[in-house]
């Protein structure tokens, strides 16, 4: 399976600022990578156009050559967010949040570390890396076959970022899950990475 | 040389707050415990701890503006004198300043230029701003806008600009770059970094250990409420210097040194386990560490545990 972006430009409303132009990439589910770009690049802006959240103003993304739109109700592209806090239903239990998904496998609950008694709590009383898990763990749902990781462990300490890496990285090479990672940390994207497109020069 | 004086000590500081759970039924969440930490005029101190961790609360406590329900316990020194409540609000934005962490401590009725200017209008101060401003690629028509007129970017760039307009002796940045380019991170650091070389003394309070080691002088890291070490920077280059078992698990975990983990999580402030926080995750958690843990010196720095040597 292969996911590509073909021409994508974008821009938020006509009298804002160009984002987007003729940006092309293209990937296999057997790769992880890493994408390094400027601030105000569009790193956000390109995931979530990736993920079908927003559409192009020109250019196309397309899945074994089908657009997304194609794929029914499930988008087999998910997107996990930088702020977790701000991803998920402040007045859903984290059950709830995690029903959200694709049926979540008891498997990368526990692999993630996400504690049965977590589960009944909301989200305000958890911390940001307890959510930031959910979040991962909704977005790893049995129809998945990209997923996009925005600066997801940009706001973690260094042992969190460590457990959740090693997890993901694992569990989408055993799932055949390809994997896009925006980062600023050239360090983090050449560890978990099978190439990284470095745009910052 | 001459021994640097002491601007800011902090010793077992604790904040909690009061909670009504169900009707009458009180309780009490400790999200800081024991926090311990020294600032030297013309040093810079990054207190590092993750998010959620309650470390705003330091700025906070420190500058005398938490919240109502909240309790301060501990002891606060500001050039050796007890920093009370009635000294605190005579000096935070004179001698003390805070380049808070969100945007939302601005007055949103006020324009950026006349706020960061606190209503000046001499040809000095105005001079002033224009400079620290070009500095940051701010234009000057910036100055006319207000607050919610401006990106993130540009609104975090303002907020660095207040502390650099007076001449203060202690600035508390409280985790002031997320959201910036890794350019202009390292800027803003460069002007911490200057305001300390020019004496002041710089408390900088982030998550981002590696952004810590690049430009302070020494690291608290805080853990779950506490500081278990105190460390001069240079500690930080190799584990055997580093002295408590969870910096060491830190450095252990930086993808440029093996990105290896631990497992678990810090506990949640509701099940905070007696003694040391970090004792259900330590492999050398004794009995002792059950009880009370004093934060002792040990080959030039501090550390609050029982183990280390």
């Amino acid at each position: 399976m292969v996911l590509e972006a073909k021409h994508i430009s974008f821009r938020y409303g006509k009298e804002s600022r160009q984002i987007l132009e003729d940006f092309h990439l293209k990937m296999t589910r057997e790769e992880r990578v890493g994408l390094i770009a400027p601030s105000g690049f569009g790193k956000t802006t390109f995931c979530k156009i990736l993920a079908g959240y927003e559409k192009p103003d020109d250019g196309e993304v397309l899945l074994d050559g089908r657009p997304l739109s194609s794929f029914g109700r499930y988008c087999p592209v998910q997107m996990i967010w930088q702020h977790p806090e701000q991803a998920v239903n402040p007045r859903l239990k984290m059950r709830e949040v995690l029903a959200e998904g694709d049926g979540i496998e008891p498997r990368v609950i526990e692999g993630l570390g996400i504690e049965p008694d977590w589960l009944n709590r909301y989200p305000g009383e958890i911390s940001g890396g307890e959510m930031q898990r959910f979040c991962i763990a909704r977005a790893l749902g049995e129809r998945t076959r990209f997923l996009l990781a925005d600066e997801i462990s940009t706001m973690l300490d260094l042992i969190t970022q460590s457990q959740i890496w090693s997890f993901l990285v694992q569990e989408v090479e055993q799932r055949g899950i390809g994997l896009l990672a925006v980062s600023h940390s050239r360090e983090l994207l050449e560890r978990v990475c099978t190439r990284v497109c470095d745009l910052d020069v | 040389m001459k021994e640097k004086q002491v601007i800011l000590e902090i010793q077992g500081m604790s904040v909690s707050f009061d909670q009504y759970a169900h009707g009458f039924s009180k309780t009490t969440l400790e999200v800081i415990r024991d926090l311990d930490v020294k600032v030297h005029e013309g040093e810079m101190v990054a207190v590092v701890g993750s998010s959620g961790s309650g470390k705003s609360l330091l700025a906070h406590g420190i500058l005398g503006i938490l919240p109502y329900n909240a309790a301060l316990g501990g002891k606060m020194l500001y050039q050796g004198e007890e920093l009370t409540q009635e000294r605190k609000e005579r000096l935070r934005g004179n001698e003390i300043v805070l380049v808070p962490q969100s945007v939302a401590f601005l007055d949103p009725l006020m324009k950026i230029g006349p706020q960061i200017r606190k209503g000046k209008k001499d040809p000095a101060s105005r001079a002033r701003l224009d400079r620290i401003f070009e500095g940051y690629h701010l234009k000057k028509e910036v100055q006319d806008l207000y607050p919610f007129e401006l990106s993130g970017g540009m609104n975090r760039r303002v907020l660095v600009s207040t502390a650099m307009m007076g001449e203060p002796k202690l600035v508390i940045a409280d985790e002031p770059t997320p959201g910036l380019h890794i350019k202009m991170v390292r800027r803003v650091m460069e002007h911490f970094r200057e305001l300390a070389d020019r004496g002041a003394g710089v408390l900088l309070i982030t998550h981002d250990l590696e952004q810590a080691l690049a430009v302070a002088d020494r690291v608290a890291v805080f853990y779950a409420g506490t500081t278990v070490e105190d460390a001069p920077v240079s500690d930080f280059r190799q584990e055997e210097t580093l002295r408590h078992p969870y910096s060491k698990a830190l450095w252990q975990a930086m993808p440029q040194n093996g990105f290896r983990f631990i497992p678990g999580t810090q506990p949640y402030v509701k099940e905070m386990p007696e003694g040391c926080p970090f004792a259900p995750r330590c492999t050398q958690c004794t009995e002792q560490c059950r009880g009370e843990i004093p934060f002792r010196e040990l080959r030039g720095g501090r550390v609050r545990c029982l183990h280390a040597v």
